[in-house]
């Protein structure tokens, strides 16, 4: 697949901050992983690295007033929201300080100052909620968007279908952000899709998509600039295919049976960190030294939010059975 | 022959398709990452794409696609992974490997086995670690079973494929690793009737899957206390075993019924209102039970141990019948 030119460096602070938040969730599941082999995080761990491109950059096209539904891969997510590292390292360990109180884990993040609906751990799970925030958007005559995370495994659900087709319906604002990253857990894309163009299978509900190198994070921003505009201006859903590949196994469980070391080191080639480094420093805008004061500054933030987490608090047993139904006080 | 529950079930597969051309195993992940616990390893070596046959993310779809190959002639497993997802399967799991028997006027009957694990305690959080086997235990036209034991792994499925109708085999999913002996030549298990996995005199543990062995731990230490526990196994929750469970409540007059399910509506309610209806006059105290608690299970480990029954709270249950209190917990 060849992509249109990767778009011009926008300006330096702002290509700064790309790089920051991408270096930010790649050093930020490193440590993930490191703590988990400690048992500090436990039960599943879904790592992002090799795809920060797609979260940084279509997120960096987002309004706060817009909404994002994600999946049980969704550190990434959480930290281009800015839902801060704090609170989102504190819920990995489960402590009540975390962004869900430690009640989710990992593949449970939720934060409401940043719309940040969710990590789902039920593939395919959240776009139906996607198409109702949407809905509530619309009908509340907001100019909400809500951008909707999921793999390409998802797309073989039947709750895709369902939402691609009521979201188109009914033309609500919805982008719909596909992270196709070529494998559902150990099944690849080619023997879990009859049709292997997943852009294309979304045109068929009436809605504009197109694929974008998921690799890029300036190709990224860019497509979802143009298409939340469109989505926001009442254009109706849209899609995007983010083209992308997960460095790391599927789970910390999963031997790798399925795919080849050469593919992973094809792929790795394309870091979209090196990538855009490379494109800053050629530009003169990045040096060694601002390289090596950004992941000074990033690391600080990785270990700010690792004795944030250490120092905070396990819920009482005694609060167990909160929130199964809203608390009486603050039940409207 | 030392092995684990896993290889058990793998051994029961394998036997599965070398005895029946019709047999296959379908699902996600079954094949080349070689099951999300491991279980089908190597199938796909020995059997091919055809028969150990990886499947989309499409739960509805592929378990319906089991029912009709059912209907068709073949004798499909049917993977779930876990039963988490299998709420999304459910329509076609109840509309119509259920129903199409009785809806058909007996023309059409649904050969299907579904294998899916099942149950909380690995800090996966709410979404992963349901336990439900008591909703589809609620399903007239399943067949609802729990293997615990090795034996039971490795011998019931054929059993289960043997049947006419849907079974549904769920193993927890704690139990993959346990590790113990089995015969060389262990053969197919009945998937009928509950089985005592000790004997005793003063109060029954009545349980299925993971809560097995936790009663059987919690027995011990009743015997320190002088206390002789019967443990019974349920092994399949639909058709419960009607005669086993009052014969053991008749002998020692008390009952503790232990499901990591919810309580209310559970097929614990299920089980105590069967003791009260058949073994009322012959209960020296009200049934107890030890259930999860009324929450989706939480990630941290100190809530999610709170939420799900342990060993303490079934000797508490017991000591309470025991001393004439009453035995509910949670
Ligand atoms: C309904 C459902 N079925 C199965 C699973 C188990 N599972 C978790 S992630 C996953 C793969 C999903 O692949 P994809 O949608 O491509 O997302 P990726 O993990 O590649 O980001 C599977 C099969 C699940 N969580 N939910
Ligand atoms: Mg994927």
């Amino acid at each position: 697949m060849t992509f249109p030119p990767s778009p011009p460096l926008p300006d330096p602070s702002h290509a700064h901050s790309l790089l920051r938040s991408m270096l930010l969730v790649r050093r930020f599941e490193e440590k993930c992983a490191e703590l988990y082999t400690e048992q500090k995080i436990r039960g599943f761990l879904h790592l992002y690295i090799g795809e920060e491109a797609v979260a940084t950059g279509s997120i960096a096209a987002l309004e706060r007033r817009d909404s994002v539904v994600a999946t049980y891969r969704e550190h990434g997510q959480a930290l281009a929201r800015g839902v801060p590292a704090t609170t989102v390292m504190a819920e990995m360990f489960g402590k009540q300080e975390g962004c869900a109180r430690g009640r989710g884990g990992s593949m449970h993040l939720f934060d409401a100052e940043t719309r940040f609906y969710g990590g789902n751990a039920i593939v395919a799970g959240g776009l139906p909620l996607a198409v109702g925030l949407a809905l509530a958007a619309h009908m509340q005559g907001e100019d909400r968007v809500t951008a909707c995370y999921f793999g390409d495994g998802a797309m073989a659900e039947g709750e895709f279908h369902e939402s691609m087709n009521l979201a188109a319906l009914w033309n609500l604002p919805v982008l719909f952000c596909c992270e196709n990253n070529l494998y559902a857990m150990g099944t690849a894309l080619e023997v879990a899709q009859a049709e292997t163009d997943l852009a294309l299978r979304a045109t068929s509900y009436g809605m504009p998509a197109w694929p974008v190198d998921g690799m890029d994070v300036l190709a990224v921003e860019h497509a979802t600039r143009r298409a939340v505009q469109s989505v926001r201006a009442g254009g109706g859903p849209h899609f995007l295919e983010f083209r992308t590949y997960r460095f790391r196994p599927h789970s910390m469980f999963d031997p790798e049976l399925y795919r080849s070391r050469d593919e992973v080191a094809e792929w790795k080639k394309r870091d979209p960190i090196v990538l855009l480094a490379n494109r800053m420093r050629e530009a003169g805008i990045l040096d060694d030294a601002g390289m090596d004061a950004l992941e000074a500054e990033v690391a600080e933030e990785v270990d700010n939010s690792v004795r944030f987490a250490e120092e905070g608090s396990w819920e009482p047993v005694e609060e167990l059975t909160r929130f199964v139904h809203s608390d009486p006080e603050v039940a409207e | 022959m030392k092995t684990t529950y896993r290889e058990a079930v793998r051994e029961a597969i394998r036997e599965a398709m070398h005895r029946d051309e019709r047999v296959f195993l379908m699902g996600e992940d079954v094949g080349r990452y070689g099951g999300c616990y491991a279980v089908s390893k190597g199938l796909l070596e020995e059997f091919g794409p055809e028969r150990i046959r990886d499947t989309p993310l499409a739960e509805s779809g592929f378990t319906g696609a089991g029912i009709g190959a059912a209907l068709g002639g073949m004798r499909p497993i049917v993977e779930i992974m876990t039963v988490n997802f299998s709420f999304l399967a459910l329509d076609q799991i109840v509309n119509n490997a259920a129903t199409l028997l009785h809806m058909s006027g007996g023309a059409f009957n649904v050969p299907l086995v579904i294998r899916m694990a099942t149950g909380g305690g690995r800090q996966v959080a709410a979404q992963h670690s349901r336990s439900l086997e008591g909703w589809y235990a609620h399903i007239p036209g399943l067949r609802i079973v729990a293997p615990a034991t090795l034996d039971d792994a490795r011998g019931m499925l054929w059993s289960a494929l043997e049947d006419p109708d849907p079974v549904i085999l769920f193993e927890h999913v704690l139990l993959y690793n346990m590790e113990g002996e089995l015969p060389e030549q262990a053969g197919p298990v009945s998937i009928e009737g509950a089985a005592v996995r000790r004997e005793g005199t003063d109060v029954s543990l009545i349980t299925f899957g993971i809560g097995v062995f936790k009663a059987l731990e919690a027995a011990e230490v009743l015997a320190e206390e002088g206390v002789s526990a019967e443990v019974l196994d349920l092994r399949s929750l639909r058709p419960l075993d009607d005669r086993a469970i009052l014969e053991t409540v008749r002998k020692t007059h008390r009952a503790v019924i232990i499901d990591e399910g919810w309580r209310s509506g559970g097929i614990s309610a299920e089980i105590s209102a069967r003791i009260t209806e058949g073994a009322f006059y012959d209960l020296d105290a009200p049934p107890a039970r030890v259930c999860g608690v009324e929450v989706p299970t939480p990630y941290p480990e100190h809530l999610e141990r709170a939420a799900l029954p342990q060993v303490p709270d079934i000797v508490e249950a017991a000591r309470g019948l025991l001393s004439g209190g009453e035995g509910d917990v949670a």
